[in-house]
């Protein structure tokens, strides 16, 4: 277990938003709770809080994702912040600009936050250390997407309420999915009890350690589950010898209506999104009532809004 | 300055009896005006209950009372880092067209009072907002003042006053502690 951030610091009080293996669980509860105030401004007629006027929040995504960035503008923009955009497939990144020189210049229009979505691990903890903005990590490579891993956990809670002793299957490709480490880190820390499931070429050596069990077989870790999380197969993202192809994959691991049945009767049905429909999850599940996945994309907006604030009003206090 | 259980339900009464004497833009000279109690999270909240309790007993008819939560709309983030929420805003419908008497413990700057009047533009434009606290202390940094008061108070400038509850969330006593 890491070190706790002592009681003195409140909760809330976040420089930058790395990853969720260094915040505690009162951090995230705190977050959580901030995101239930937030999902119901999101349900007013006039979906504004005034909060972050002035505050301009930049959009740093050099690997693309159309979902995450509208999530994260979305969240901006109801918080009266001013947002920018910047992509890779339209910057100097494809002219051969080295990443700092990017973020530096980027620096100079004097953002207040930086959201960065990177293909590398580690891409966020590096601009946190080499640029005076505060950094959101909006997925790094197969590292971690923390505000992924919020949006789940505040999806999981709103619907079992207390998560302790939950059992939680997440299925899929766990070596390649930031996704999963997130979730990872989230659910131990609420005290859920994670089950793992995948090939054996996508479960990571060792990630017991971590505080979870894992399956080789998909029934095991699906037996009794409160609730289910498919993973996408990332096929940009990996080798083609990790499993034989998508039909076989979906005989194996893809989760079904008559393999759900195996779970708790009423279980939930999450994805990170965006789903191969027939590899990992079959449509009827998907579109089915248990699923709460358009749920999950609708609640990501109040979980990013809450970090966004944490991180603004933190910057607030002791500015670069 | 300590004020406990009995100190506090005068004070209530007193509230009560002005709240009742409010005169309601809009309103007919008998006519008589049940406004929404919405209690300023925290301690508000605490007050409105309290006061619709009262104004159950005296009036026949308890008010429809409400909660909101200001933390978001205030204007010293910047100052004070982020602060967790209090506790959800739940209003007992569409406040557009309602008198509403939003309510609190102790005013001093007016600025929580300010925050509040913002969270309401924003769910709805009431027919009247009035403002009453339960103490006012002094010591206004913007123009608002209290329509009804249960007690005003004088507080040495580094103190506050802080309403402390029991544990089935009533008040218990209100003591003063440094800024």
């Amino acid at each position: 277990m890491l070190p706790q951030p002592s009681a003195t610091v409140p909760p809330l009080q976040l420089r930058h938003l790395l990853a969720l293996e260094t915040l505690s669980a009162e951090q995230i509860t705190a977050l959580l709770d901030l995101a239930a105030e937030m999902k119901s401004v999101n349900q007013r007629t006039v979906k504004k809080l005034p909060t972050l006027r002035g505050i301009t929040v930049l959009s740093f995504f050099v690997e693309s994702s159309t979902r995450t960035r509208m999530s994260f503008e979305l969240a901006a923009k109801r918080l009266s912040a001013d947002t920018m955009t910047f992509t890779a497939s339209s910057s100097s990144l494809s002219k051969g600009e080295t990443l700092l020189d990017t973020a530096l210049n980027l620096q100079a229009m004097g953002p207040d936050i930086v959201v960065l979505r990177h293909n590398r691990s580690g891409a966020a903890q590096f601009l946190a250390e080499c640029i005076g903005c505060s950094i959101v990590n909006a997925g790094d490579g197969a590292h971690e997407h923390p505000t992924q891993g919020l949006l789940d956990a505040f999806t999981l809670r709103d619907k079992l309420g207390d998560l302790r002793g939950r059992k939680i299957a997440i299925i899929g490709d766990i070596a390649h999915s930031r996704v999963a480490r997130s979730n990872l880190w989230c659910l131990t820390k609420l005290g859920a009890e994670v089950h793992l499931a995948g090939p054996a070429t996508m479960i990571p050596p060792g990630i017991e350690e971590l505080g979870c069990v894992a399956h080789r077989r998909v029934e095991p870790a699906l037996e009794g589950a409160d609730a289910v999380m498919m993973l996408r197969i990332q096929r940009e993202r990996q080798g083609n010898d990790l499993f034989p192809n998508a039909h076989e994959y979906h005989r194996f691991f893809g989760l079904d209506a008559e393999r759900l049945q195996l779970a708790q009767p009423g279980a939930w049905v999450l994805h990170p999104g965006p789903m191969n429909r027939g590899v990992e999850i079959s449509a009827d599940v998907a579109d089915g009532p248990q699923s709460v996945i358009l749920e999950q994309v609708e609640n990501g907006v109040a979980v990013r809004m809450a970090v966004l604030y944490a991180v603004a009003a933190t910057r607030g206090l002791n500015p670069a | 300055m300590n004020l406990d259980r009995s100190n506090l339900e005068q004070i209530l009464r007193q509230l009560a009896d002005e709240v009742l004497a409010l005169r309601w833009t809009g309103a007919a000279p008998d006519e008589r005006v049940m406004p929404w109690l919405i209690g300023i999270r925290s301690g508000g909240a605490v007050v409105a209950q309290e006061l619709a309790a009262v104004l159950a007993l005296t009036e026949g008819e308890r008010p429809l009372v409400g909660a909101l939560d200001c933390s978001l709309y205030r204007d010293d983030t910047w100052l004070r880092g982020p602060r967790l929420v209090e506790g959800q805003t739940s209003l007992p419908g569409d406040p557009t067209g309602q008198r509403i008497l939003l309510v609190d413990d102790v005013l001093a700057s007016g600025r929580t009072v300010r925050a509040a009047m913002a969270v309401l533009a924003d769910l709805g434009r009431p027919k009247a907002v009035a403002l009453a606290v339960l103490l006012d202390r002094g010591g206004r940094e913007l123009p608002i003042q209290p329509d009804a008061v249960g007690l005003r108070v004088q507080v040495e400038p580094h103190q506050s006053l802080r309403l402390l509850t029991d544990g089935h969330g009533r008040m218990e006593r209100v003591v003063t502690q440094p800024n």
